[in-house]
């Protein structure tokens, strides 16, 4: 009896849904092989897409890597033809009416030069010889070619090719520093050494 | 009287307008002209008369143009007075023939203010022309008559036009041209300049931006050289002042060239050419544009700064060959190298910058005596060196073309400036006021 009443109720329960609804018999999910293989193949998709923009994330974090590494190395290498190309302008001076290269600080500098361009083979270099106000003006612009030569002498004599070295004089046409002392004087008796060609990219010599 | 002693006072007392002094400077400013070298020199009075711009402007050049002859005692007069010793031309005048009439010319004042000679500009008898005439007082009669074309009393060129007829007067008085109508060249913070004998007309030779170095006058007057300095190199430029037009002479396209000169006949150039083997002298044959040769030889030693003898057939020149720089001479053709101008060694300072007078008697030069340099003049035959500055710095002579005035750089004042002086009186004076002048040339008279 009881469990009778039950179905009733159930039938009820359903006439009663029914009248309500018109709601199908719910339907129970089955696994469908045919969407596992979609979302399977989906997730794949995405790995995918994940693997190659992490490959494209490496390579330029590789790039940018190799691009700084690069860029140091040119920061360096200038930084060191800067300090080459200082050296290498470092001006030898002279005293009044002569043109012979002094021993101490002159040689020294002439040294690092000679240096300089041993181990920069491509390097060219141009000499101009400067002279005070003082002497006759056309005689200065012999001095100061006798004063080019001699550092350019100096250098070829110790092996430096003939053809690395170009002269100039600008005989007192060009001081460095005004006014009429010796100050000044003393300044103006000078060689400028310059690039001509082969100073892109410096090295410096060993042990320096 | 009276009224001719105040004159005479008046006279006394005109400052003369550039300073005048002698080396070294004595007090500037007033010359007596009159007094103080009784005999020495003629005494010479530029007259007045009608006044207009362009007479008076005349006159005043004129009289400029005397003083700075060194050849007279100028006698300045107050313009006021003009009158009272100049011409009055009567209402009813000399017909034609310019006023040469004793009557009118009161030669007898004129000997009384100590003038030799007496010059007047006046209206001309046309129109295309003003009258100069130059009195001899003593003699009492009109020795020249020339004439002063009639221009812009403000132009340059009427400037130059007055400069010939001062040299006329001037070989009317003396028998030798003076050289008023002549200019100088100059460098001046890398720019080639010319400048009147006068001091007048400073104007630039040389484009902008170029740099110009040691400049020298053909012996036309119309054509200069000079080094363009350019990167430690420099080339000889040949420049055409009336034109502007430039050319580079040829082979000096490389190396350092300066000093170009030309000989005498402007047929030849010689310049210095520095190059690694040193500083020699090279010769171009300009006539037939080519010949490029080389005069002098030797690696140990420097030569440089040429000079042409008046008869074009010697070179003076400077060598290092004794160590310091001297003056040395050889034939135009390079050969026969001898020492010119005699020193001591170790003893006697460096020696440069030699110029030949245009009469060929003398060099100019500058040595060095206890580290300045100074003056110097040489007689070419006798050999005979005569030290003629003393204050300050002084270099770099040039010759005017009457053989007796030079023009040098000198820091007497301060900066480097240019300034004349008499050879034979020893009298100076200032050419330049800009700063910084350097390396004059002076030229030969300026042609019309």
């Amino acid at each position: 009896m009881k469990a009778k009443f039950t179905v009733f109720l159930g039938m009820v329960a359903i006439i009663v849904a029914a009248a309500c609804g018109g709601q199908p018999e719910p339907v129970i999910p089955q696994p469908d092989p045919d969407s596992i293989a979609r979302e399977q193949a989906r997730r794949d998709s995405i790995a995918r897409e994940q693997a190659r923009l992490d490959s494209i994330r490496r390579a330029q974090a590789e790039q940018e890597r190799i691009r700084r590494e690069r860029e140091e190395v040119a920061r360096r290498e200038a930084a060191v033809t800067a300090e080459v190309r200082q050296m290498l302008a470092t001006m030898v001076n002279f005293d009044f009416d002569r043109s012979n290269i002094r021993m101490g600080r002159d040689t020294d500098m002439l040294q690092q030069k000679h240096a300089i361009l041993q181990a920069n083979p491509a390097l060219r270099i141009e000499i101009t010889g400067h002279c005070d106000e003082r002497g006759s003006d056309e005689y200065n612009m012999a001095l100061g070619m006798r004063r080019a030569n001699a550092a350019k002498a100096w250098l070829t004599s110790r092996g430096i090719a003939d053809s690395r070295v170009t002269v100039r004089s600008m005989g007192e046409e060009r001081p460095m520093a005004m006014g009429s002392n010796e100050d000044a004087w003393s300044q103006n008796r000078r060689d400028e050494f310059s690039i001509t060609a082969g100073g892109d990219r410096l090295v410096k010599p060993a042990g320096m | 009287m009276m009224r001719r002693s105040m004159v005479v006072f008046g006279a006394l007392l005109i400052p003369v307008a550039t300073a005048i002094a002698q080396d070294p400077p004595i007090d500037q400013g007033v010359r007596i002209g009159i007094t103080y070298t009784p005999g020495l020199r003629p005494g010479l009075l530029v007259l007045g008369g009608p006044r207009t711009e362009a007479l008076d402007s005349a006159r005043a050049i004129l009289q400029r143009d005397m003083e700075y002859s060194d050849q007279f005692e100028v006698i300045s007069l107050p313009g006021g007075d003009s009158l009272v010793i100049g011409i009055a031309r009567p209402e009813s005048g000399p017909s034609g023939g310019g006023p040469t009439g004793g009557a009118y010319i009161n030669y007898s004042l004129y000997a009384a203010l100590g003038a030799d000679y007496a010059v007047s500009v006046l209206p001309g008898t046309d129109s295309a022309a003003y009258a100069v005439t130059v009195y001899d007082v003593r003699g009492e009669n009109a020795r020249s008559n020339l004439r002063l074309p009639v221009g812009d009393p403000r132009s340059g060129a009427f400037r130059m036009a007055v400069h010939r007829v001062a040299d006329d007067v001037v070989r009317a008085a003396t028998g030798a041209l003076g050289f008023a109508a002549t200019r100088l060249l100059l460098v001046r913070a890398g720019g080639l300049y010319r400048v009147d004998a006068d001091g007048a007309e400073l104007e630039q030779v040389s484009p902008p931006g170029v740099t110009a170095f040691s400049p020298s006058w053909h012996p036309s007057g119309s054509r200069v050289a000079y080094s363009e300095l350019a990167d430690g190199w420099g080339t000889i430029v040949l420049h055409d002042v009336a034109t502007g037009v430039r050319r580079i002479l040829a082979g000096t396209e490389e190396l350092l060239n300066i000093s170009p000169v030309f000989s005498p006949n402007g047929e030849a150039m010689a310049f210095t050419r520095i190059g690694e083997e040193g500083a020699e002298v090279y010769r171009y044959n300009l006539s037939r544009d080519c010949c490029l040769e080389r005069l002098t030889v030797g690696r140990v030693s420097d030569k440089l700064s040429p000079t042409f003898s008046a008869d074009g057939r010697r070179i003076g020149f400077v060598s290092t060959r004794a160590g310091g720089t001297q003056i040395y001479v050889m034939a135009a053709d390079g050969t026969g190298q001898e020492l010119f101008a005699p020193f001591d060694y170790g003893v006697t300072g460096n020696s440069n910058a030699p110029e030949w007078s245009p009469d060929g008697l003398y060099i100019a030069f500058h040595r060095d005596v206890t580290g300045s340099p100074q003056v110097f003049v040489m007689d070419a035959r006798a050999r005979a060196v005569r030290q003629l500055t003393s204050a300050g710095r002084n270099h770099d002579p040039t010759w005017a073309p009457d053989g007796r005035h030079i023009a040098f750089v000198s820091t007497r004042t301060g900066r480097r400036q240019v300034w004349i002086m008499d050879v034979e009186t020893g009298r100076v004076r200032q050419l330049t006021t800009i700063g910084d002048a350097r390396l004059p040339s002076w030229s030969p008279r300026i042609p019309e």
